[in-house]
């Protein structure tokens, strides 16, 4: 295990495996407009962790069970129609880091790394965490790829994956549950205020160059090596913080991706930041 | 219509369906089956529960009261009424006719050929026009080898030569396969000249019959010509009661009632079968 001594090649190691799992998920994430719901379910991690600590539990299940418990609140909120899903977005986004903040702040006995969880700290990462997030990450993909065409059917059009028998509300289930897992694994490698970033940036830029759904997920998952190599790179270089550079990475691919076609004048594509 | 030799034999039947949602009624009382090669049109103004109707046939919407019957192992092939595909997914023709069921090049090159879009196979659905969509989506749906096929609102957005263009292509759709067709029409009086039951509704079925007549009469073919007789006709009803605002209903002898009694033999009642 020579080449996991070094704790740089075990961050670029782990990153790279995060990367390869974020293209296929954050393309359903930009396809269905669920940014916000991803960032909402990210947030609630921290509240996880620090339930986790309260209730003696494992740290994994507590950051997945946290943030499925927050995702079915939303679903329910919504179903009442009472306030906008934006609105709800926002309430339950903030308040659970808060909720999250205020009690980890309140345990005197244990002593967490805030900043590695809000922002990442990949550099850290064991053997053991590499083997968590490939392992987790191969079960993501997996069920991806296994589900592949009803999910991609729900996102085209719900009416017709339920009229022609592809379940679009069990669509529906599966992508929280492994939203909630990547968000587990994310935790280490970004943490949990720039996971969405990596989740969203590489779709975007895969979207110019894809014919298609299933190139776009590959792309999404290429674009998003090249940014955790690039971003490690750019650490190592300028000692700048791992997780924020990689992120810096993504954006500055993305912003190159931009750049051919507008000074080829080519015709207007509506470009979208991916938000809400 | 009621003995069990037929309800077997439909494809979907909807035995006095009502569905309730937020505080009100979208459909009640609504009966309508579809046989295998049947083509039943859906009429109605906006609002008066065409598309729940519809939805409550597939199983997208569960009935509240009322059964719906599908035949067991019913193939349906469904082309919705919206079809807004954000930009950020890609999704060439070729794609699309793979959604929900995976297809050979082959069969894809033939449904393609048949709604006559075969140029199109490799272009996004973005770029297609409002005919090109509908043509693509029916093609999608072809694909399943449906045994019933749904459409909502097919020509909507398609000019008069396209809606006959398309009306002629269900035709032969149904000619062919020998599946059933169930339709909604977006004008309250053209509907499909093939079309064997027009259903009106209107939170309820008004009435019913078929277009025949109407598209052989004088009138009709001086107004459109005798090629668009083929395909489109007139069905021509009178509405007895108005529903009010508020629900209850207002005869044309000016009495108002809780419900218009349709299931009952009032003297106003009309069903042209």
């Amino acid at each position: 295990m020579g080449i996991l001594d070094d704790f740089f090649m075990r961050a670029m190691i782990a990153g790279i495996g995060f990367a390869l799992v974020t293209g296929p998920l954050g393309c359903f994430i930009v396809w269905r407009r669920m940014a916000y719901f991803g960032d909402t379910m990210a947030h609630s991690a921290l509240l996880g962790v620090a339930l986790s600590f309260v209730f003696n539990l494992n740290l994994m299940v507590g950051v997945i069970a946290v943030a499925l418990m927050v995702s079915f609140a939303l679903l329910i909120l919504e179903k009442r129609q009472s306030l906008s899903a934006d609105a709800l977005l926002g309430i339950l986004s903030h308040s659970t880091l808060a909720l999250g903040l205020v009690i980890v702040s309140l345990m005197t006995s244990v002593r967490i790394d805030l900043m590695g969880l809000l922002f990442g700290d990949i550099l850290a990462v064991t053997s053991t965490d590499i083997q968590m997030v490939y392992g987790l990450g191969a079960v993501v993909l997996a069920i991806l790829i296994w589900f592949w065409r009803p999910l991609v059917a729900a996102t085209v059009n719900v009416e017709l994956a339920q009229a022609e028998n592809m379940k679009p509300q069990r669509s529906r289930f599966i992508l929280m549950v492994l939203l909630a897992l990547l968000i587990a694994i994310a935790m280490k490698i970004v943490g949990i205020l720039l996971i969405t970033a990596l989740l969203i940036i590489p779709a975007a830029t895969a979207r110019r160059f894809a014919a298609t759904p299933e190139i776009m997920a590959v792309l999404a998952s290429i674009l998003g090596v090249v940014a955790v190599i690039g971003g490690l790179y750019g650490s190592l270089q300028y000692d700048t913080p791992s997780g924020p550079s990689i992120v810096v990475a993504a954006l500055i691919i993305f912003l190159i991706s931009l750049m051919p076609k507008n000074l080829r004048g080519a015709k207007n594509q509506p470009v979208e930041a991916p938000h809400e | 219509m009621s003995d069990q030799n037929l309800a077997q034999e439909a494809l979907v039947r909807l035995d006095k369906v009502g569905v309730y949602r937020d505080g009100k009624w979208l459909v009640r009382g609504v009966t309508f089956d579809v046989h295998p090669k049947e083509i039943v049109t859906l009429i109605g103004p906006n609002g008066s529960g065409k598309s729940t109707s519809v939805k409550t046939a597939l199983g997208v919407l569960q009935p509240t009261e009322g059964q719906v019957i599908r035949r067991p192992d019913l193939q349906i092939g469904y082309v919705p009424q919206k079809f807004n595909l954000d930009w950020t997914l890609p999704m060439p023709v070729s794609r699309l006719m793979k959604l929900t069921k995976k297809q050979t090049e082959h069969d894809i090159d033939h449904a393609l050929d048949l709604v006559g879009i075969s140029h199109l196979k490799k272009s996004d659905m973005q770029s297609l026009s409002g005919g090109e969509t509908q043509r693509a989506l029916l093609a999608r749906a072809l694909l399943m080898q449906p045994d019933l096929l749904v459409l909502d609102e097919p020509v909507q957005g398609v000019d008069f030569a396209g809606e006959i263009a398309l009306y002629d292509l269900i035709k032969t759709i149904r000619d062919e396969t020998g599946c059933g067709i169930l339709l909604i029409s977006h004008d309250l009086h053209v509907v499909m000249a093939q079309t064997d039951t027009v259903i009106c509704l209107n939170g309820h079925v008004c009435c019913r019959g078929t277009p025949k007549l109407v598209a052989e009469s004088d009138e009709y073919k001086r107004l459109f010509g005798a090629r668009a007789a083929q395909s489109l006709a007139v069905y021509q009803h009178d509405h007895d009661h108005t529903h009010l605002p508020d629900g209850r209903v207002m005869h044309a002898d000016g009495t108002i009632h809780d419900h218009c009694d349709h299931g009952q033999d009032r003297p106003h009642e009309k069903e042209h079968h």
